[in-house]
């Protein structure tokens, strides 16, 4: 089952096709940039799911699929009954109508049939909701912090200890290579293939931890931990936004994370406990480091 | 439907009653109304009211969103008000106005045979309410920075350290007004429909659409009350220092979730079976037959009435809710498609050897059936727990709850205007202009809200003022949809100018045999009183 999995993927990246071959700035010492070689990013026109980034996604992309076709066989149904029925029963070719306003056994089969549409949904769906709600045994623990208007990331039972801030890219440092709205300072780093946890919570207003390609989504809330899961197989850059309405900069608080080789992101910890070191979390949940103008009025620029 | 009359108002009182009110001052009229018609009618001009301002302001949304990077709207908190804004008026004071308190006011006396309402100054009173409260979500929208925790006001977004300002509470207050309204509203519908019908109207030979409204007025009674509930709680945390909803004081912000959708979910219902009642009467005129399965309807409109009110939390799925309430809620929700769908297969059974006439009425009926179709499907999927994961809150949803409400109720609230407005105005509407206006909103609202399934998929979110330039594309083709939708509407305002201008006098039953029910017995313009004689129904 989970090597189908991971190979429908390895094959769904190879006819990947991106707007953006965004590749970002990669040094030397970057222990992250393995990543930038696969983006991940929503393209223009784009009419289905993104590229399943994660076995999760990749179940509900098969799901959304199975429920899509029977419902576009219910609509497609419908449709052609009404267009017939407009064709076969306008005015001009039948001119008395019929006086029936009974018929027991049709109004049965519209209770029974739908009935069993929806019973044959339902098996699959709520096996995909055990699934989801599977969280046990990961590798890595992320607590994940949502602020106005920045992320927090807190990796748990790392050694020494590793809590930092992600913020938005500001629309006037948009650096070739990043995308604008969706580019982040600090990503999150995760290791590739790995079982990895987030454990979300709001230090302020309700936000939305949404990661589209990954299949993820909760609500960030004051006071309550949701908990996530997810495995990356494919060494890469994956975005994500937060979905619930947080403030006048909801739409300046994106999610960037880069999934790398184990041994590269050993290193990475590392290089984030000292280089990262500046961008430790401000006393006030408040207090943004950059200027909220600089966010909100961003079209400005 | 099943009933027919034995007219005895007709003859004995044709327009003298009619006649009578005109003598009564306009203050005296509007402003101190007892009547059914007139309040009806103060109603409908709220809703008018309402879309314009609603509409307007989707509109410079869509502007907003044609291009990324734009500058129409700079800042976020002007973003957040317009949003808010939209949606509490959109529902408020647009489609609730013009369904229940609008033709739910004309038509249903008239359909049971009763000369007015049975509670006349409380149907003023519950008018007045609801224009207070629009009042109060106006300064909601303008005053200071506006209210922005958008129209599920969701704490603690709107609590006093993240929405200081009067704003705020305003837009709560004109919720309590509305809910107010709604509540005296839907204690009137109820009194007036279970005591004033005429002998012989017996609950199952009663027109659907006040089956409809019965239902819908049971819901208002049951739900309003806890929002009422839910936004003093909210109040009383911004002002008075409790901690409701509030973590650091013991409070929790997924109670109000709770509350508000348990209220949320039947409010959905409240706005689409008074639809479904209108699209039954028009379905079943125009097709020159009775409504198929009369009882599966009306008892299809009961069951979607009760199981709404046991759903709610799919509101909820990515919030603070356990696995197993996800199974529950999802399969709950998904219960609803089968009385749905006995609805809609009744609809076309209905047409099913009828004999159809594709007048303007009939034409917004169709157009409802078949986007009400799409959004359902849409909605079975938003169901599934799993998938709603992935689609919660990202444009996916967006579209499937306007191709259910934009293009249901408001589809609805059209195919009721051109079908009773010669009965309210005694003129008819212009055919042509009407059609063009059809197809012109048909066009515009699909071109609106069809390529926003493929922005949820790709993983736009909602409430968002700017976005990744990857999402440009079908934004923008959404956005001329929204224009050719706003052109349809001026279409629309030429077809109230003309009707009202026009000399032609319509006949009692201007559509002919199709039409069966009490109103197409009495004169068009319905007198003022419209029975004076109890009918008798056979």
């Amino acid at each position: 089952m989970k090597r189908c999995i991971t190979s429908a993927l390895g094959v769904a990246g190879l006819l990947a096709l991106f707007g953006h071959a965004a590749l970002a700035q990669a040094t030397a010492t970057d222990p992250t940039a393995a990543a930038n070689a696969y983006v991940n990013a929503p393209h223009n026109w784009q009419m289905w799911f993104p590229t399943p980034g994660s076995p999760m996604q990749a179940q509900i992309d098969w799901l959304m699929k199975f429920v899509l076709w029977i419902m576009t066989g219910v609509v497609g149904f419908v449709g052609v009954l009404m267009v017939y029925v407009f064709i076969r029963f306008r005015a001009g070719r039948n001119k008395v109508p019929s006086t029936v306003t009974h018929n027991t056994l049709i109004e049965v089969i519209w209770i029974v049939v739908p009935t069993l549409l929806l019973a044959v949904i339902v098996i699959p769906s709520i096996n995909l909701i055990y699934y989801e709600a599977d969280d046990s045994n990961p590798y890595l623990t992320i607590n994940v912090t949502g602020h106005q208007w920045y992320w927090e990331y807190n990796y748990a039972g790392v050694q020494g200890g590793l809590d930092y801030t992600s913020y938005m890219i500001p629309d006037n440092q948009i650096q070739p290579g990043e995308i604008r709205r969706l580019s982040v300072d600090h990503p999150m780093v995760v290791p590739a293939g790995e079982k990895i946890k987030f454990v979300i919570t709001s230090a302020d207003v309700l936000h939305a931890f949404y990661l589209p390609s990954l299949g993820m989504q909760r609500y960030a809330i004051p006071g309550t931990n949701l908990t996530q899961w997810t495995i990356i197989p494919k060494v890469g850059t994956y975005y994500g936004q937060c979905n619930q309405i947080c403030g006048v900069n909801h739409d300046a608080m994106p999610i960037e994370i880069k999934a790398i080789p184990l041994a590269d992101y050993l290193n990475w910890v590392k290089y984030a406990q000292t280089n990262y070191s500046m961008n430790t979390v401000p006393r006030s949940p408040l207090s943004s480091p950059l200027p909220v103008n600089e966010l909100a009025d961003a079209s400005s620029n | 439907m099943t009933a027919t009359t034995h007219d005895h108002s007709h003859d004995a009182h044709p327009h003298d009653a009619h006649e009578a009110h005109h003598q009564k001052g306009f203050i005296e009229r509007w402003l101190m109304s007892t009547n059914h018609k007139d309040i009806g009618t103060l109603y409908i001009t709220m809703a008018v009211i309402g879309a314009c301002v609603g509409g307007v302001l989707s509109v410079i949304m869509r502007q907003q969103l044609m291009y990324p990077h734009n500058d129409i709207i700079t800042s976020g908190a002007a973003w957040n008000a317009i949003i808010t804004a939209h949606g509490l008026i959109m529902i408020f004071w647009f489609v609730m106005p013009a369904l229940i308190g609008g033709f739910g006011n004309w038509f249903v006396p008239m359909m049971i045979g009763a000369p007015d309402m049975a509670f006349p100054r409380l149907n003023n009173m519950s008018f007045w309410f609801l224009a207070a409260g629009f009042i109060f979500v106006m300064i909601g929208l303008l005053l200071g920075n506006g209210t922005g925790a958008g129209w599920t006001i969701y704490p603690p977004l709107d609590n006093a350290q993240y929405s200081p300002g009067v704003a705020t509470d305003f837009s709560l207050f004109s919720l309590h007004l509305a809910g107010v309204s709604s509540l005296l509203g839907a204690i009137n519908f109820i009194a007036t429909i279970l005591n004033m019908r005429a002998p012989g109207m017996t609950m199952h030979k009663m027109p659907l659409f006040c089956w409809a409204i019965l239902v819908t007025a049971f819901l208002l009674l049951l739900a309003i009350p806890v929002l009422a509930g839910a936004v003093t709680m909210l109040i009383m945390d911004r002002n008075f220092g409790t901690s409701f909803f509030e973590p650091s004081g013991g409070g929790d912000p997924v109670l109000f979730q709770h509350l508000f959708w348990f209220f949320g979910h039947p409010e959905v219902y409240i706005m689409i079976l008074p639809a479904f009642g209108i699209i039954s009467h028009v379905v079943s005129t125009f097709s020159r037959k009775p409504i198929f399965g009369y009882l599966g309807m009306a008892y299809a409109m009961v069951v979607i009435g009760f199981v709404g009110f046991i759903v709610w939390a799919h509101h909820m799925f990515v919030s603070a809710i356990s696995t197993d309430s996800k199974v529950y809620f999802e399969v709950a929700t998904l219960v609803i498609a089968v009385p749905t769908g006995i609805k809609i297969f009744s609809w076309i059974a209905t047409m099913w050897g009828g004999s159809i006439e594709f007048k303007t009425p009939m034409l917004w009926a169709i157009g409802f059936i078949f986007l009400f179709v799409i959004g359902g499907a849409t909605g079975v999927v938003l169901a599934n727990a799993g998938l709603d994961q992935e689609l919660h809150n990202d444009y996916f949803l967006i579209a499937h709850f306007h191709y259910v409400l934009s293009m249901g109720a408001a589809f609805a609230v059209f195919a009721g205007f051109y079908y009773w407005i010669g009965k309210m105005t005694g003129h008819p509407y212009p055919e042509f202009w009407g059609k063009v206006h059809f197809w012109t909103f048909f066009i515009g609202v699909n071109l609106t809200f069809f390529p926003m399934h493929f922005l949820g998929l790709a993983g736009m979110p909602r409430r968002y003022p700017d976005y990744a330039d990857a999402f440009a594309g079908w934004n923008y083709v959404s956005s001329i949809g929204s224009i050719i939708s706003g052109v349809s509407t001026l279409v629309f305002f030429y077809v109230l100018y003309a009707v009202f201008t026009s000399k032609e006098q319509l006949a009692d039953n201007y559509w002919g045999e199709g039409a069966t029910t009490l109103e197409w017995a009495v004169p068009s313009p319905a007198p003022h009183h419209t029975f004076e004689d109890v009918p008798v129904i056979r």
